[in-house]
């Protein structure tokens, strides 16, 4: 059964005085019980994370050497939001859409490395035949719709996607990923709307690492607990420890049989963090050293699992070393295909403008 | 094998920079995430982190050098076995160094100049054209009945609601109160409100809404209260809908209608009066249709639901209630594309669309009781634009006028002027004339709204100019 977190024991438990605590600790402050995870759950886990860990470390590389152009933004940090919720869904049945730090989304969503990597540096293996770009890239297949440039215009393609699934009565479900800096988006809002107006099967999950570009949470927003964005509209709301893939499998659990017992639209706000700046070209001036390090050291969303599995003596080190050479060579395989793949040939400067 | 570590690029403009610090020593053992060397660039100071794991065994570059080029090794790093595994390949590029904390020059970033210029290949290929499709044959013996653009319009709707269940109409009014302007009048009771939905006041939001439900595959018809409230909402119609396609690689179709009233209706002021067929008509993964008769109307919007892409539909509240006789016939459905020689003159060709016809009309009877005998051109798509048919009618009379209401700034006219330089600069006897509404905001005032306007009396002058009439 699905325990719907009302609203009203929601403002009283994080009053104002928790907003400073999250700043240190991300916790999931409703629902403490995080169920465990099986040993193979952990083991996937820990293997999709890092290979998204190990993806966006080698984007920024590739960018650095001139590879990548335009804008590439590193998604190092918050493996553990897109890797938990796809846990809950069905691939290929249940809709994907975020906004522009997507590469981690479409890795999630079982998308090749090597096509999102031939994306990245324009050329004609990519998913979008080297059209779209870091920001653009699509799967029907595995349902993943995009990959969308422009702040907030996810949210109401991705309630679209949700609105879809109840015109044609099926069970479906719309994950509609955001960020803080999306959330403070009017069009959010219109879609929040409709969204619970008509029931529609959409998850909205709030990215919030904290920053939107350079902008703080507490300098943008005059409603920092996210969870609460739905309020007004009687849309269920949960904060979750976005750092901690065991406690966003058990929302995003929730907050997916809310949607296809039709009963509209759940919102999670994932507490996360992002390592690297806002896109390559950033600086990061706009928060400390320490900061970084201390969400590196102490809540590591790769590092938490990895401990769990050598602690229960589920995976030994040099079972956790070869997950990591699996994983490096199949990132070391994208950069290589991306690399040499050819540029998409002249003809296709006016291709695919209408069918 | 030991990997290079390469000087990295805090930016795509970046070609140099200093390299200011070693944070790690000969013998030191480097894991992914640790930070190895500090570099500057005179805008900023980065980190260089490593992404192999290993021990480092060689520095290349001294600390405190000035000048060191993008991608020159800098330092060696010795794996313990594993980063060779999978790893690149002899002479690709190998590097363990990525930015971490990279500055950027203060406008932030840039579009990235692609660093293999060797392969493009020099010269644009030619843009493809399509012929567009004529009208289809009618039966000799057709009968015609006469019906209002609004009627058609409904009839257009609910014939392909009836014929696919995956068309639905969505927008404000549309359901119980049966369309502010009566045009989904009895689609609720037909369809029910699950494919009839009223929607909340949120252009912006269901606009949003209806390109998601196209990206999955239904076809939402897309009411617009008028053109004007879609200002809201064209993000979506643009970014979302027009572009998805291309930057997809053709993998994200996107069938949604657009449609409402646009332009100009009566005493409305300056926000609710605008032709918006020029702005939609400027972006490539639109088609931009605007309909005069209701013939027209119904075979074009029958046209526009079973089209695969993005329509952008532009109607009229003033032709709404006109009459205009319509074919009797099973399936009126019309090419999207095709202009219409509305009548046949050999002095001048007027190219109009939409309500800018009844101007054209008007004028080439009158000019017809001076001796002028005017063919006149109903564009009825915006985008793409039947340039064919305008030359081929311009090649015969050698005159043009255009007819619109919309500015004249970057106006349809101003694209039919160009292209007839372009393709018929040899046949023109006399420069294009554009008639169009006045550079101004509309007025409320209804002397001042006329003359904002454009009139059958301009049309009159403007023919008469280019065919050097007294």
């Amino acid at each position: 059964m699905a325990v719907r977190p009302t609203t009203e024991k929601r403002s009283s438990a994080s009053a104002q005085s928790a907003d400073k605590a999250r700043t240190k600790t991300p916790r999931t402050t409703d629902n403490p019980q995080i169920a465990d995870l099986s040993k193979d759950e952990e083991i996937q886990a820990y293997r999709d994370m890092l290979l998204i860990r190990r993806f966006e470390e080698k984007a920024g590389q590739m960018y650095g050497m001139g590879l990548i152009g335009g804008f590439c933004h590193l998604y190092i940090g918050q493996e553990a939001v897109v890797v938990g919720m796809q846990m809950c869904i069905r691939e290929g049945e249940d809709q994907v859409i975020t906004g522009y730090r997507d590469h981690g989304h479409m890795l999630a969503c079982g998308m090749d490395a090597k096509g999102v990597m031939a994306e990245l540096t324009g050329r004609r293996g990519g998913y979008s035949k080297g059209k779209g770009g870091s920001m653009h890239m699509f799967s029907r297949e595995k349902q993943f719709f995009g990959g969308h440039g422009i702040v907030g215009a996810q949210v109401s393609l991705g309630t679209g996607l949700a609105f879809a699934n109840k015109y044609r009565k099926n069970d479906r479900v719309s994950l509609t990923y955001f960020g803080d800096g999306a959330a403070n988006q009017g069009q959010v809002y219109e879609s929040f709307n409709m969204a619970e107006l008509w029931k529609l099967p959409v998850v909205y999950i709030i990215e919030n690492n904290r920053y939107a570009m350079g902008t703080a949470v507490s300098r943008a927003s005059a409603q920092t607990d996210f969870s609460k964005r739905g309020v007004s509209f009687n849309i269920p709301g949960e904060q979750v420890d976005g750092m901690d893939v065991r406690a966003v499998k058990a929302a995003g659990e929730r907050a997916v049989q809310w949607c296809r017992e039709g009963k509209g639209p759940y919102i999670l706000e994932m507490q996360t963090y992002r390592y690297r700046g806002h896109s390559m070209s950033d600086p990061a001036k706009y928060r400390s050293k320490d900061e970084v390090t201390r969400m590196r050291t102490e809540h590591d969303p790769i590092e938490q699992v990895r401990a769990r599995l050598l602690e229960r003596g589920w995976s030994s080190e040099d079972e956790l070393k070869d997950i990591d050479k699996d994983v490096r060579a199949v990132v070391a395989e994208a950069a290589e295909f991306a690399t040499y793949d050819p540029e998409p040939d002249v003809s296709e400067l006016y291709t695919d403008i209408l069918l | 094998m030991p990997i290079d570590i390469l000087m990295p690029a805090l930016s795509p403009t970046m070609e140099e920079g200093k390299l200011a610090k070693w944070v790690k020593k000969v013998g030191d053992t480097v894991k992914s995430g640790d930070v190895i060397a500090e570099i500057e660039t005179d805008k900023a100071t980065m980190e260089v982190e490593a992404v192999d794991e290993g021990t480092l065994s060689e520095i290349l570059v001294a600390e405190g050098t000035e000048g060191v080029k993008v991608n020159t090794p800098i330092a060696k790093i010795s794996g313990d076995g594993e980063a060779a595994v999978g790893g690149p390949k002899e002479g690709s590029a190998a590097t363990a160094s990525t930015p971490k904390s990279a500055a950027a020059p203060e406008q932030g970033e840039k579009p990235a100049v692609p660093d293999n210029t060797a392969k493009t290949v020099s010269g644009v290929p030619a843009q493809p054209v399509s012929e567009p499709l004529s009208d289809p044959d009618l039966p000799a013996d057709v009968e015609y009945v006469s019906m209002t653009v609004r009627e058609a319009l409904r009839d257009a709707m609910a014939e392909e609601m009836r014929r696919d269940p995956t068309v639905f109409v969505m927008g404000e009014e549309v359901a119980e109160y049966q369309g502010a302007y009566k045009i989904t009048q009895g689609l609720l009771q037909e369809f029910s409100a699950d494919r009839v939905i009223d929607t909340p006041i949120t252009e912006h939001g269901f606009a949003g809404l209806g390109v998601g439900a196209a990206f999955s595959g239904l076809r939402p018809i897309v009411e617009f209260m008028t053109f004007n409230f879609a200002m809201q909402a064209i993000d979506h119609i643009i970014n979302s809908a027009a572009k998805t396609l291309y930057m997809s690689g053709g993998q994200m179709g996107c069938p949604i209608v657009f449609r409402g009233p646009n332009g100009a209706a009566a005493r409305v002021g300056a926000q609710h009066s605008q032709d918006y067929a020029a702005w939609y008509s400027q972006i490539p993964g639109l088609k931009v249709v605007q309909p005069y008769s209701a013939a027209d109307a119904k075979g074009l919007l029958k046209a526009a639901i079973r089209d695969p892409n993005p329509v952008v539909f532009l109607e009229n509240e003033i032709l709404y209630g006109q009459s205009f006789q319509v074919p009797k016939v099973d399936d009126l459905v019309l090419p999207i594309g095709k202009a219409r020689i509305h009548r046949k003159g050999k002095d001048v060709t007027i190219v109009s669309f939409g309500i800018g016809m009844t101007y054209a009309t008007k004028a080439a009877d009158e000019l017809a009781g001076m001796g002028i005998d005017a063919e006149i051109i109903d564009l009825r798509t915006i985008r793409p634009m039947d340039v064919p048919a305008i030359v081929a009618s311009v090649k015969k009379t050698g005159r043009c006028v255009t007819v619109e209401e919309g500015f004249p700034q970057s106006g349809v006219g101003a694209e039919i002027v160009a292209q007839l330089m372009a393709n018929a600069f040899d046949y023109l006897d006399a420069p294009v004339i554009r008639v169009t509404g006045k550079d101004v905001p509309m007025p409320y005032a209804a002397n001042l709204e006329k003359l904002a306007l454009p009139s059958v009396a301009e049309v009159i002058e403007a023919v008469k100019a280019v065919t050097y009439t007294a």
